[in-house]
Protein backbone atom coordinates (compact mmCIF):
# COMPACT_ATOMS: atom_id res chain seq x y z
CA UNK A 1 0.00 0.00 0.00
CA UNK A 2 2.46 2.48 0.95
CA UNK A 3 4.73 1.65 -2.82
CA UNK A 4 1.57 2.31 -4.02
CA UNK A 5 0.37 5.46 -2.34
CA UNK A 6 4.47 6.84 -2.88
CA UNK A 7 4.66 5.99 -6.90
CA UNK A 8 0.54 7.74 -7.45
CA UNK A 9 2.37 10.93 -5.38
CA UNK A 10 5.60 10.71 -7.25
CA UNK A 11 3.12 10.93 -10.56
CA UNK A 12 0.76 13.73 -9.23
CA UNK A 13 4.35 15.72 -8.14
CA UNK A 14 5.30 15.37 -11.93
CA UNK A 15 1.84 16.18 -13.45
CA UNK A 16 1.99 19.51 -10.76
CA UNK A 17 5.60 20.32 -12.37
CA UNK A 18 4.37 20.07 -15.38
CA UNK A 19 1.34 22.12 -15.10
CA UNK A 20 3.64 25.04 -13.68
CA UNK A 21 5.61 24.30 -16.54
CA UNK A 22 3.04 24.32 -19.10
CA UNK A 23 1.59 27.88 -17.71
CA UNK A 24 5.41 29.47 -17.78
CA UNK A 25 5.37 28.28 -21.58
CA UNK A 26 1.34 29.70 -22.10
CA UNK A 27 2.70 32.93 -20.98
CA UNK A 28 5.32 33.38 -23.39
CA UNK A 29 3.56 32.43 -26.36
CA UNK A 30 3.62 35.44 -28.28
CA UNK A 31 6.85 35.98 -27.40
CA UNK A 32 6.86 38.97 -24.25
CA UNK A 33 4.91 38.40 -21.50
CA UNK A 34 5.34 41.87 -20.15
CA UNK A 35 2.84 43.03 -22.74
CA UNK A 36 0.41 40.66 -20.64
CA UNK A 37 1.35 42.63 -17.15
CA UNK A 38 0.77 45.95 -18.09
CA UNK A 39 -2.20 48.05 -18.49
CA UNK A 40 -2.68 48.81 -21.93
CA UNK A 41 -2.48 52.68 -21.37
CA UNK A 42 1.37 52.09 -20.93
CA UNK A 43 4.16 53.95 -22.70
CA UNK A 44 7.51 52.57 -23.94
CA UNK A 45 9.17 53.62 -20.88
CA UNK A 46 6.56 52.08 -18.52
CA UNK A 47 7.00 48.96 -20.74
CA UNK A 48 10.66 48.62 -19.88
CA UNK A 49 10.91 49.94 -16.24
CA UNK A 50 7.95 47.34 -15.34
CA UNK A 51 9.81 44.20 -17.63
CA UNK A 52 12.80 45.16 -15.86
CA UNK A 53 11.08 45.38 -12.33
CA UNK A 54 9.29 41.71 -12.68
CA UNK A 55 12.85 40.59 -13.80
CA UNK A 56 11.22 39.30 -17.24
CA UNK A 57 14.60 41.21 -18.99
CA UNK A 58 16.67 37.98 -17.03
CA UNK A 59 17.54 34.89 -18.97
CA UNK A 60 14.91 32.30 -19.39
CA UNK A 61 15.98 29.50 -16.88
CA UNK A 62 16.03 31.77 -13.81
CA UNK A 63 12.77 33.51 -14.64
CA UNK A 64 11.78 29.67 -15.01
CA UNK A 65 13.07 28.78 -11.77
CA UNK A 66 11.91 31.88 -10.10
CA UNK A 67 7.87 31.52 -11.24
CA UNK A 68 8.00 27.45 -9.81
CA UNK A 69 9.98 28.72 -6.74
CA UNK A 70 7.14 31.34 -6.58
CA UNK A 71 4.40 29.18 -7.28
CA UNK A 72 5.04 26.14 -4.88
CA UNK A 73 5.15 29.28 -2.02
CA UNK A 74 1.35 30.00 -2.89
CA UNK A 75 2.89 33.12 -4.55
CA UNK A 76 1.06 33.44 -7.50
CA UNK A 77 2.19 37.47 -7.49
CA UNK A 78 0.44 40.84 -7.31
CA UNK A 79 -2.44 42.17 -9.55
CA UNK A 80 -1.21 45.75 -11.00
CA UNK A 81 -5.05 46.75 -11.67
CA UNK A 82 -6.16 46.04 -8.56
CA UNK A 83 -2.90 46.33 -6.42
CA UNK A 84 -3.34 43.30 -4.48
CA UNK A 85 -1.66 40.22 -4.45
CA UNK A 86 -3.70 37.28 -5.95
CA UNK A 87 -3.99 34.98 -3.09
CA UNK A 88 -5.66 37.84 -1.05
CA UNK A 89 -8.13 38.07 -4.12
CA UNK A 90 -8.80 34.39 -4.90
CA UNK A 91 -9.40 33.77 -1.10
CA UNK A 92 -11.86 36.41 -0.59
CA UNK A 93 -13.91 34.95 -3.95
CA UNK A 94 -13.27 31.19 -2.63
CA UNK A 95 -15.91 30.72 -0.18
CA UNK A 96 -18.72 31.52 -3.69
CA UNK A 97 -17.01 28.95 -5.35
CA UNK A 98 -16.80 26.40 -2.67
CA UNK A 99 -20.99 27.10 -1.43
CA UNK A 100 -21.51 26.67 -5.32
CA UNK A 101 -19.57 23.08 -5.95
CA UNK A 102 -21.38 22.26 -3.02
CA UNK A 103 -24.77 23.15 -3.73
CA UNK A 104 -24.25 21.81 -7.44
CA UNK A 105 -22.77 18.56 -6.45
CA UNK A 106 -25.47 18.05 -4.04
CA UNK A 107 -28.62 18.41 -6.39
CA UNK A 108 -26.40 16.10 -8.86
CA UNK A 109 -26.19 13.31 -6.34
CA UNK A 110 -29.24 13.83 -4.93
CA UNK A 111 -31.01 13.21 -8.13
CA UNK A 112 -28.39 11.51 -10.15
CA UNK A 113 -28.07 8.34 -8.03
CA UNK A 114 -31.87 7.75 -7.27
CA UNK A 115 -32.64 8.14 -10.99
CA UNK A 116 -29.50 5.95 -12.24
CA UNK A 117 -30.77 3.13 -9.86
CA UNK A 118 -34.06 3.49 -11.37
CA UNK A 119 -33.02 3.35 -14.79
CA UNK A 120 -31.21 0.15 -14.23
CA UNK A 121 -33.44 -1.99 -12.03
CA UNK A 122 -36.61 -0.94 -14.23
CA UNK A 123 -34.66 -1.07 -17.49
CA UNK A 124 -37.49 -2.93 -19.03
CA UNK A 125 -39.97 -0.72 -18.57
CA UNK A 126 -40.66 1.46 -21.13
CA UNK A 127 -41.05 4.64 -19.78
CA UNK A 128 -37.40 4.47 -18.92
CA UNK A 129 -36.39 5.63 -22.30
CA UNK A 130 -38.06 8.82 -21.68
CA UNK A 131 -36.16 9.29 -18.14
CA UNK A 132 -32.81 8.36 -20.03
CA UNK A 133 -33.79 10.87 -21.93
CA UNK A 134 -34.37 13.33 -19.94
CA UNK A 135 -30.83 12.30 -18.28
CA UNK A 136 -28.84 12.74 -22.04
CA UNK A 137 -31.09 16.14 -22.24
CA UNK A 138 -29.22 17.19 -19.57
CA UNK A 139 -26.39 16.72 -20.94
CA UNK A 140 -26.36 18.32 -23.89
CA UNK A 141 -28.07 21.61 -22.43
CA UNK A 142 -25.14 24.07 -22.13
CA UNK A 143 -25.28 25.44 -19.05
CA UNK A 144 -25.60 29.14 -20.22
CA UNK A 145 -28.77 28.31 -21.88
CA UNK A 146 -30.75 26.12 -18.98
CA UNK A 147 -29.45 29.03 -16.53
CA UNK A 148 -30.86 32.24 -18.55
CA UNK A 149 -34.41 29.86 -19.16
CA UNK A 150 -34.35 29.29 -15.14
CA UNK A 151 -33.74 33.02 -14.77
CA UNK A 152 -36.76 33.33 -17.08
CA UNK A 153 -38.81 30.94 -15.73
CA UNK A 154 -38.38 31.11 -12.06
CA UNK A 155 -36.61 34.93 -11.74
CA UNK A 156 -38.50 36.83 -13.77
CA UNK A 157 -41.96 34.73 -14.91
CA UNK A 158 -42.59 33.36 -11.30
CA UNK A 159 -40.72 35.69 -9.23
CA UNK A 160 -39.90 32.44 -7.07
CA UNK A 161 -36.29 33.29 -6.49
CA UNK A 162 -33.82 36.43 -7.25
CA UNK A 163 -32.78 36.00 -10.86
CA UNK A 164 -28.73 36.84 -9.89
CA UNK A 165 -26.48 38.12 -7.25
CA UNK A 166 -25.68 36.59 -4.08
CA UNK A 167 -26.65 37.30 -0.72
CA UNK A 168 -28.69 34.73 0.47
CA UNK A 169 -29.65 30.81 0.17
CA UNK A 170 -32.53 31.70 -2.33
CA UNK A 171 -29.54 33.37 -4.65
CA UNK A 172 -28.06 29.99 -4.48
CA UNK A 173 -30.33 27.85 -5.23
CA UNK A 174 -30.25 28.37 -9.19
CA UNK A 175 -26.60 28.12 -9.76
CA UNK A 176 -26.72 25.10 -7.98
CA UNK A 177 -29.15 23.62 -10.24
CA UNK A 178 -27.46 25.44 -13.61
CA UNK A 179 -24.20 23.56 -12.53
CA UNK A 180 -25.28 20.36 -11.05
CA UNK A 181 -27.48 19.49 -13.45
CA UNK A 182 -24.53 18.47 -15.95
CA UNK A 183 -23.18 16.01 -13.15
CA UNK A 184 -26.64 14.71 -12.57
CA UNK A 185 -26.86 13.53 -15.97
CA UNK A 186 -22.81 11.88 -15.23
CA UNK A 187 -23.85 10.28 -12.09
CA UNK A 188 -27.25 8.81 -13.26
CA UNK A 189 -25.00 7.09 -16.35
CA UNK A 190 -22.62 6.02 -14.45
CA UNK A 191 -25.09 4.33 -11.58
CA UNK A 192 -27.21 2.74 -14.39
CA UNK A 193 -24.04 1.45 -15.99
CA UNK A 194 -22.30 -0.43 -12.50
CA UNK A 195 -25.57 -1.11 -11.23
CA UNK A 196 -25.95 -3.20 -14.58
CA UNK A 197 -22.74 -4.99 -14.27
CA UNK A 198 -23.28 -6.26 -10.94
CA UNK A 199 -26.80 -7.16 -11.43
CA UNK A 200 -25.36 -9.53 -14.07
CA UNK A 201 -22.93 -11.46 -11.84
CA UNK A 202 -23.17 -14.90 -9.80
CA UNK A 203 -23.65 -13.88 -6.63
CA UNK A 204 -26.97 -11.51 -6.98
CA UNK A 205 -28.57 -14.43 -8.84
CA UNK A 206 -27.79 -17.01 -6.28
CA UNK A 207 -28.76 -14.47 -3.75
CA UNK A 208 -32.18 -14.57 -5.60
CA UNK A 209 -32.34 -18.19 -5.39
CA UNK A 210 -31.62 -18.16 -1.75
CA UNK A 211 -34.69 -15.94 -1.32
CA UNK A 212 -32.82 -12.55 -0.04
CA UNK A 213 -35.60 -9.78 -0.70
CA UNK A 214 -35.44 -6.79 -3.18
CA UNK A 215 -34.89 -4.28 -0.40
CA UNK A 216 -32.27 -6.33 0.78
CA UNK A 217 -31.30 -7.57 -2.01
CA UNK A 218 -30.31 -3.56 -3.22
CA UNK A 219 -29.05 -2.36 -0.34
CA UNK A 220 -27.01 -4.94 1.08
CA UNK A 221 -25.47 -6.68 -1.96
CA UNK A 222 -25.74 -4.32 -5.05
CA UNK A 223 -25.27 -0.71 -3.90
CA UNK A 224 -22.19 -1.59 -1.68
CA UNK A 225 -20.63 -3.14 -5.10
CA UNK A 226 -21.69 -0.89 -7.22
CA UNK A 227 -20.43 2.02 -5.22
CA UNK A 228 -16.82 1.84 -6.66
CA UNK A 229 -16.93 3.78 -10.07
CA UNK A 230 -19.74 6.25 -8.08
CA UNK A 231 -17.14 7.10 -5.49
CA UNK A 232 -14.31 7.73 -7.61
CA UNK A 233 -16.08 9.73 -10.21
CA UNK A 234 -17.01 11.86 -6.91
CA UNK A 235 -13.74 13.29 -7.09
CA UNK A 236 -13.16 14.05 -11.00
CA UNK A 237 -16.62 15.31 -10.54
CA UNK A 238 -15.17 18.06 -8.00
CA UNK A 239 -12.64 19.65 -10.22
CA UNK A 240 -15.12 19.65 -13.25
CA UNK A 241 -17.66 21.82 -11.18
CA UNK A 242 -15.09 23.95 -10.34
CA UNK A 243 -14.25 24.23 -13.83
CA UNK A 244 -18.02 24.81 -15.27
CA UNK A 245 -18.62 27.48 -12.49
CA UNK A 246 -16.86 29.96 -14.64
CA UNK A 247 -20.01 30.19 -16.93
CA UNK A 248 -22.76 29.40 -14.50
CA UNK A 249 -21.55 32.39 -11.84
CA UNK A 250 -21.51 34.69 -15.02
CA UNK A 251 -24.95 33.03 -16.01
CA UNK A 252 -26.11 34.39 -12.51
CA UNK A 253 -23.39 37.13 -11.46
CA UNK A 254 -22.12 35.03 -8.87
CA UNK A 255 -18.92 36.16 -6.88
CA UNK A 256 -16.53 33.24 -7.13
CA UNK A 257 -13.54 32.50 -8.82
CA UNK A 258 -15.44 31.78 -12.26
CA UNK A 259 -16.60 35.39 -12.16
CA UNK A 260 -13.36 36.35 -11.19
CA UNK A 261 -11.32 34.93 -14.25
CA UNK A 262 -13.63 36.20 -16.71
CA UNK A 263 -13.41 39.76 -15.34
CA UNK A 264 -9.83 39.40 -15.35
CA UNK A 265 -9.40 38.03 -18.60
CA UNK A 266 -11.35 41.19 -20.17
CA UNK A 267 -9.99 43.80 -17.86
CA UNK A 268 -6.66 42.36 -18.81
CA UNK A 269 -5.14 41.08 -15.56
CA UNK A 270 -3.27 38.64 -16.77
CA UNK A 271 -2.08 37.72 -13.54
CA UNK A 272 -4.86 37.02 -11.64
CA UNK A 273 -6.46 34.17 -14.02
CA UNK A 274 -2.92 32.64 -14.25
CA UNK A 275 -3.51 32.37 -10.24
CA UNK A 276 -6.95 30.63 -10.91
CA UNK A 277 -5.32 28.58 -13.68
CA UNK A 278 -2.80 27.15 -11.42
CA UNK A 279 -5.07 26.64 -8.63
CA UNK A 280 -7.55 24.97 -10.62
CA UNK A 281 -5.20 22.28 -11.85
CA UNK A 282 -3.76 22.11 -8.14
CA UNK A 283 -7.28 20.91 -7.18
CA UNK A 284 -7.63 18.36 -9.80
CA UNK A 285 -4.38 17.25 -9.39
CA UNK A 286 -5.64 16.58 -6.10
CA UNK A 287 -8.57 15.12 -6.84
CA UNK A 288 -7.53 12.68 -9.40
CA UNK A 289 -4.96 11.48 -6.22
CA UNK A 290 -7.48 11.06 -4.42
CA UNK A 291 -9.90 9.34 -6.60
CA UNK A 292 -7.25 6.88 -7.18
CA UNK A 293 -6.66 6.62 -3.26
CA UNK A 294 -10.19 5.99 -2.61
CA UNK A 295 -10.82 3.34 -5.46
CA UNK A 296 -7.61 1.42 -3.98
CA UNK A 297 -8.94 1.04 -0.33
CA UNK A 298 -12.65 0.17 -1.76
CA UNK A 299 -11.42 -2.54 -4.06
CA UNK A 300 -7.60 -4.11 -3.23
CA UNK A 301 -7.06 -5.87 -6.67
CA UNK A 302 -6.66 -2.16 -7.79
CA UNK A 303 -3.79 -1.88 -5.35
CA UNK A 304 -1.90 -4.71 -6.41
CA UNK A 305 -2.09 -4.24 -9.35
CA UNK A 306 -0.59 -0.79 -9.04
CA UNK A 307 2.14 -2.77 -7.67
CA UNK A 308 3.08 -5.35 -9.70
CA UNK A 309 2.70 -3.14 -12.76
CA UNK B 1 -12.43 3.17 -45.65
CA UNK B 2 -15.36 0.33 -47.04
CA UNK B 3 -14.84 -1.04 -43.33
CA UNK B 4 -15.72 2.61 -41.81
CA UNK B 5 -18.88 3.45 -44.52
CA UNK B 6 -20.29 -0.08 -43.33
CA UNK B 7 -19.47 1.06 -39.96
CA UNK B 8 -21.50 3.91 -40.27
CA UNK B 9 -24.17 2.86 -42.15
CA UNK B 10 -25.19 -0.07 -39.54
CA UNK B 11 -24.91 2.54 -36.29
CA UNK B 12 -27.00 4.96 -37.88
CA UNK B 13 -29.26 2.68 -39.48
CA UNK B 14 -30.00 -0.24 -37.18
CA UNK B 15 -32.01 -3.07 -38.16
CA UNK B 16 -33.57 -3.68 -34.78
CA UNK B 17 -34.40 0.26 -33.88
CA UNK B 18 -35.40 1.24 -30.66
CA UNK B 19 -36.73 4.42 -29.38
CA UNK B 20 -36.23 7.31 -32.24
CA UNK B 21 -33.94 6.55 -34.89
CA UNK B 22 -30.78 7.92 -34.93
CA UNK B 23 -31.41 8.81 -38.46
CA UNK B 24 -33.43 11.55 -37.34
CA UNK B 25 -30.58 13.76 -35.20
CA UNK B 26 -28.27 12.68 -38.72
CA UNK B 27 -31.00 14.65 -40.68
CA UNK B 28 -31.24 17.50 -37.84
CA UNK B 29 -27.02 17.73 -38.12
CA UNK B 30 -27.32 17.48 -41.83
CA UNK B 31 -30.23 20.70 -42.08
CA UNK B 32 -28.24 22.48 -39.82
CA UNK B 33 -24.90 21.88 -42.08
CA UNK B 34 -26.91 23.15 -45.56
CA UNK B 35 -28.24 26.03 -43.27
CA UNK B 36 -24.79 27.41 -42.43
CA UNK B 37 -23.36 26.99 -46.35
CA UNK B 38 -26.32 28.65 -47.77
CA UNK B 39 -26.67 31.06 -45.69
CA UNK B 40 -26.44 34.14 -48.07
CA UNK B 41 -29.49 32.72 -49.66
CA UNK B 42 -31.63 31.67 -46.51
CA UNK B 43 -31.61 34.91 -44.51
CA UNK B 44 -33.92 37.29 -44.85
CA UNK B 45 -31.60 40.18 -44.43
CA UNK B 46 -28.17 40.45 -43.88
CA UNK B 47 -26.72 39.74 -40.25
CA UNK B 48 -25.40 42.76 -39.12
CA UNK B 49 -28.39 45.02 -40.67
CA UNK B 50 -29.50 47.30 -38.09
CA UNK B 51 -32.81 48.86 -37.54
CA UNK B 52 -33.27 51.32 -34.62
CA UNK B 53 -36.72 51.69 -35.46
CA UNK B 54 -37.10 48.34 -34.97
CA UNK B 55 -35.04 46.97 -31.43
CA UNK B 56 -36.48 44.56 -29.42
CA UNK B 57 -39.05 43.74 -31.27
CA UNK B 58 -41.17 40.52 -30.72
CA UNK B 59 -41.29 37.52 -33.10
CA UNK B 60 -43.64 38.39 -36.00
CA UNK B 61 -43.53 42.00 -35.42
CA UNK B 62 -43.26 43.90 -39.00
CA UNK B 63 -41.34 47.02 -38.55
CA UNK B 64 -40.07 49.34 -41.53
CA UNK B 65 -41.42 47.01 -44.32
CA UNK B 66 -39.17 43.79 -42.55
CA UNK B 67 -40.83 40.90 -41.24
CA UNK B 68 -38.99 39.96 -38.00
CA UNK B 69 -40.01 36.29 -38.43
CA UNK B 70 -38.31 35.47 -34.86
CA UNK B 71 -37.70 38.88 -33.49
CA UNK B 72 -35.28 41.13 -33.01
CA UNK B 73 -31.95 42.05 -30.79
CA UNK B 74 -31.36 45.06 -28.81
CA UNK B 75 -29.81 46.77 -32.49
CA UNK B 76 -33.06 46.21 -34.68
CA UNK B 77 -31.03 42.96 -36.20
CA UNK B 78 -32.98 40.10 -37.39
CA UNK B 79 -32.73 37.17 -35.11
CA UNK B 80 -32.89 34.64 -37.79
CA UNK B 81 -30.71 36.21 -39.84
CA UNK B 82 -28.50 36.22 -37.01
CA UNK B 83 -29.02 32.82 -36.13
CA UNK B 84 -28.76 31.33 -39.71
CA UNK B 85 -25.24 33.03 -39.52
CA UNK B 86 -24.47 31.75 -36.29
CA UNK B 87 -24.75 28.20 -37.46
CA UNK B 88 -21.71 28.60 -39.66
CA UNK B 89 -19.77 30.22 -36.60
CA UNK B 90 -21.03 27.37 -35.11
CA UNK B 91 -20.19 24.57 -37.55
CA UNK B 92 -17.32 25.77 -38.46
CA UNK B 93 -15.04 26.53 -35.32
CA UNK B 94 -16.26 23.24 -34.10
CA UNK B 95 -15.04 21.01 -37.62
CA UNK B 96 -11.81 23.17 -37.54
CA UNK B 97 -11.00 22.66 -34.65
CA UNK B 98 -12.02 18.88 -34.58
CA UNK B 99 -9.96 18.74 -37.36
CA UNK B 100 -6.83 20.39 -36.26
CA UNK B 101 -6.80 18.37 -32.67
CA UNK B 102 -7.74 15.33 -34.25
CA UNK B 103 -5.00 15.07 -37.00
CA UNK B 104 -2.08 16.31 -33.91
CA UNK B 105 -3.64 14.00 -31.46
CA UNK B 106 -3.68 11.17 -33.57
CA UNK B 107 -0.16 11.58 -35.28
CA UNK B 108 1.49 12.36 -31.79
CA UNK B 109 -0.67 9.18 -30.24
CA UNK B 110 0.05 6.63 -32.97
CA UNK B 111 3.72 7.62 -32.98
CA UNK B 112 3.86 7.29 -29.53
CA UNK B 113 2.01 3.79 -29.38
CA UNK B 114 4.44 2.84 -31.96
CA UNK B 115 7.86 4.09 -31.59
CA UNK B 116 7.46 3.27 -27.88
CA UNK B 117 10.59 4.14 -25.55
CA UNK B 118 11.32 7.91 -24.87
CA UNK B 119 9.22 8.90 -27.63
CA UNK B 120 5.87 7.35 -25.75
CA UNK B 121 7.42 8.99 -22.03
CA UNK B 122 7.60 12.18 -23.07
CA UNK B 123 4.39 12.39 -25.70
CA UNK B 124 2.29 11.10 -22.85
CA UNK B 125 3.79 12.61 -19.81
CA UNK B 126 2.65 15.79 -22.05
CA UNK B 127 -1.18 14.77 -22.73
CA UNK B 128 -1.58 14.03 -18.84
CA UNK B 129 -0.30 17.41 -18.13
CA UNK B 130 -2.82 18.73 -20.82
CA UNK B 131 -5.35 16.92 -19.12
CA UNK B 132 -4.54 17.72 -15.89
CA UNK B 133 -5.69 21.56 -16.02
CA UNK B 134 -9.44 21.73 -16.68
CA UNK B 135 -10.55 22.24 -20.66
CA UNK B 136 -12.12 25.67 -19.83
CA UNK B 137 -9.35 27.13 -18.32
CA UNK B 138 -6.83 26.34 -20.12
CA UNK B 139 -8.72 27.50 -22.87
CA UNK B 140 -9.25 30.97 -20.72
CA UNK B 141 -5.75 31.05 -19.97
CA UNK B 142 -4.69 31.10 -23.99
CA UNK B 143 -7.44 33.08 -25.13
CA UNK B 144 -6.04 35.70 -22.19
CA UNK B 145 -2.37 35.34 -24.01
CA UNK B 146 -3.47 35.33 -27.65
CA UNK B 147 -6.64 37.49 -27.51
CA UNK B 148 -9.78 36.27 -28.66
CA UNK B 149 -11.06 36.17 -32.57
CA UNK B 150 -12.42 33.40 -34.85
CA UNK B 151 -9.15 32.07 -35.60
CA UNK B 152 -8.03 32.52 -31.98
CA UNK B 153 -11.20 30.38 -30.74
CA UNK B 154 -10.12 27.43 -33.31
CA UNK B 155 -6.15 27.62 -32.45
CA UNK B 156 -6.85 27.88 -29.05
CA UNK B 157 -9.38 24.80 -28.92
CA UNK B 158 -7.00 22.77 -31.49
CA UNK B 159 -4.39 23.47 -28.82
CA UNK B 160 -6.27 22.33 -26.07
CA UNK B 161 -8.03 19.58 -27.28
CA UNK B 162 -5.57 16.89 -28.85
CA UNK B 163 -4.70 15.18 -25.88
CA UNK B 164 -8.08 13.48 -26.08
CA UNK B 165 -7.40 11.75 -29.47
CA UNK B 166 -3.62 11.26 -28.75
CA UNK B 167 -4.60 9.20 -25.80
CA UNK B 168 -7.28 7.25 -27.58
CA UNK B 169 -4.89 6.75 -30.61
CA UNK B 170 -1.86 5.62 -28.70
CA UNK B 171 -4.03 2.86 -26.81
CA UNK B 172 -5.38 1.90 -29.80
CA UNK B 173 -2.10 2.07 -31.70
CA UNK B 174 -0.51 -0.49 -28.74
CA UNK B 175 -3.26 -3.33 -29.36
CA UNK B 176 -2.55 -3.57 -33.22
CA UNK B 177 1.32 -2.71 -33.37
CA UNK B 178 2.01 -6.73 -32.05
CA UNK B 179 -0.37 -7.98 -34.84
CA UNK B 180 1.43 -10.56 -37.31
CA UNK B 181 0.62 -8.53 -40.65
CA UNK B 182 2.51 -5.82 -38.44
CA UNK B 183 5.27 -7.40 -37.92
CA UNK B 184 5.52 -9.11 -40.70
CA UNK B 185 5.41 -5.37 -42.77
CA UNK B 186 7.97 -4.08 -40.37
CA UNK B 187 10.25 -7.24 -41.01
CA UNK B 188 9.78 -6.34 -44.96
CA UNK B 189 11.46 -3.51 -44.29
CA UNK B 190 8.46 -1.11 -44.58
CA UNK B 191 9.42 2.41 -43.40
CA UNK B 192 7.40 3.53 -40.15
CA UNK B 193 5.74 6.43 -41.87
CA UNK B 194 4.04 3.43 -44.10
CA UNK B 195 3.30 0.89 -41.44
CA UNK B 196 0.91 3.61 -38.98
CA UNK B 197 -0.54 5.02 -42.37
CA UNK B 198 -1.35 2.41 -44.18
CA UNK B 199 -1.83 -0.58 -41.66
CA UNK B 200 -2.20 1.03 -38.19
CA UNK B 201 -4.75 4.10 -38.99
CA UNK B 202 -7.13 1.89 -41.12
CA UNK B 203 -7.72 -0.31 -37.74
CA UNK B 204 -7.76 2.60 -35.36
CA UNK B 205 -9.74 5.02 -36.97
CA UNK B 206 -12.98 3.93 -35.67
CA UNK B 207 -12.34 4.55 -32.69
CA UNK B 208 -10.93 7.57 -33.26
CA UNK B 209 -14.21 8.81 -35.27
CA UNK B 210 -16.15 8.13 -32.11
CA UNK B 211 -14.26 10.47 -30.19
CA UNK B 212 -14.11 13.21 -32.52
CA UNK B 213 -17.88 13.26 -32.80
CA UNK B 214 -17.98 13.64 -29.29
CA UNK B 215 -15.44 15.85 -29.44
CA UNK B 216 -17.11 17.80 -31.78
CA UNK B 217 -20.82 18.60 -29.66
CA UNK B 218 -17.97 19.14 -27.32
CA UNK B 219 -16.66 22.39 -28.94
CA UNK B 220 -19.94 23.86 -30.50
CA UNK B 221 -20.19 24.34 -26.42
CA UNK B 222 -17.02 25.63 -25.93
CA UNK B 223 -17.42 27.75 -28.94
CA UNK B 224 -20.85 29.34 -27.37
CA UNK B 225 -19.32 29.06 -24.16
CA UNK B 226 -16.32 31.23 -24.71
CA UNK B 227 -18.33 33.33 -27.31
CA UNK B 228 -20.89 33.86 -24.07
CA UNK B 229 -18.05 35.12 -21.75
CA UNK B 230 -17.12 37.42 -24.66
CA UNK B 231 -13.97 35.32 -25.05
CA UNK B 232 -14.60 33.75 -28.38
CA UNK B 233 -15.50 35.10 -31.95
CA UNK B 234 -16.20 39.20 -31.64
CA UNK B 235 -19.03 41.37 -32.19
CA UNK B 236 -20.44 42.11 -34.70
CA UNK B 237 -20.01 38.23 -36.11
CA UNK B 238 -22.99 36.47 -35.07
CA UNK B 239 -22.48 33.49 -32.80
CA UNK B 240 -25.09 31.44 -30.55
CA UNK B 241 -22.48 32.19 -27.70
CA UNK B 242 -22.43 35.57 -28.01
CA UNK B 243 -26.47 36.17 -28.56
CA UNK B 244 -27.30 34.18 -25.72
CA UNK B 245 -25.15 36.24 -23.44
CA UNK B 246 -27.04 39.48 -24.95
CA UNK B 247 -30.26 37.56 -24.43
CA UNK B 248 -29.32 37.08 -21.14
CA UNK B 249 -29.03 41.45 -20.75
CA UNK B 250 -32.74 41.39 -21.82
CA UNK B 251 -34.10 38.24 -20.65
CA UNK B 252 -36.92 40.53 -18.40
CA UNK B 253 -37.90 41.87 -21.96
CA UNK B 254 -37.23 40.28 -24.50
CA UNK B 255 -37.10 36.51 -23.83
CA UNK B 256 -36.69 35.32 -27.67
CA UNK B 257 -33.17 36.95 -27.76
CA UNK B 258 -32.13 33.92 -25.65
CA UNK B 259 -34.20 31.73 -26.67
CA UNK B 260 -33.53 30.53 -30.17
CA UNK B 261 -29.71 30.59 -30.22
CA UNK B 262 -30.22 28.41 -26.77
CA UNK B 263 -32.60 25.73 -29.21
CA UNK B 264 -30.68 25.45 -31.91
CA UNK B 265 -27.48 25.17 -29.59
CA UNK B 266 -29.28 22.36 -27.73
CA UNK B 267 -30.79 20.49 -30.30
CA UNK B 268 -27.42 20.79 -32.58
CA UNK B 269 -25.14 19.34 -29.03
CA UNK B 270 -27.76 16.73 -28.29
CA UNK B 271 -28.03 15.45 -31.97
CA UNK B 272 -24.33 15.02 -32.34
CA UNK B 273 -23.85 13.68 -28.95
CA UNK B 274 -26.78 10.73 -30.00
CA UNK B 275 -24.97 10.20 -32.74
CA UNK B 276 -21.80 9.93 -30.73
CA UNK B 277 -23.19 7.64 -28.53
CA UNK B 278 -25.00 5.17 -31.07
CA UNK B 279 -21.43 5.51 -32.60
CA UNK B 280 -19.46 4.25 -29.74
CA UNK B 281 -22.44 1.39 -28.77
CA UNK B 282 -21.66 0.49 -31.45
CA UNK B 283 -18.12 -0.65 -31.69
CA UNK B 284 -18.33 -1.35 -28.09
CA UNK B 285 -21.32 -3.98 -28.47
CA UNK B 286 -20.67 -5.12 -24.15
CA UNK B 287 -22.16 -1.52 -23.40
CA UNK B 288 -25.36 -1.75 -25.23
Amino acid sequence: MTIFLLRRLGQSLVALFGVMTLVFFIQRLTGDPTYLLVPETATQADIEAMRHALGLDRALVVQYVDFLWDTLRFDFGKSFIQNVPVTTIIASRLPYTLQLAGGALLVAIAIGLPVGLLLALARKQRWTNILMGVVLAAQSMPTFWSGILMILLFGVGLGWLPPSGSGSFAHLIMPSIALGLLSMATYARITRSSVLDELSKDYIRSAKARGVKTGRLVTRHLLRNSAIPVISITALEISQLLAGAVIVETVFAWPGLGLLTVQSVVSRDFVVVQGVVLLGALVTIMMNFLADILYSFVDPRIRLDGVSG
Amino acid sequence: MMKLLKTLREAFFPKSAKGIPVGVFVAIVAVLVLVAILAPLLAPVGPNTQNLMGRLKPPGTVARGTMFILGSDELGRDLLSRLIYGARVSLSVAFLSVVLSGCLGTVLGMAAGYKRGWVETIIMRVVDIFLSIPAILLAIITVAVLGPGFINVILVLALTRWPRYARVAYGQTLAVANMPYVRLSKAMGASWIRILGLHILPNIIAALSVVATLEFGLMVLFEAGLSFLGLGVQPPMASWGAMLSVGRNYVSNAWWIATFPGICLFLLVLSVNLIGDRLSEYLNPKSR
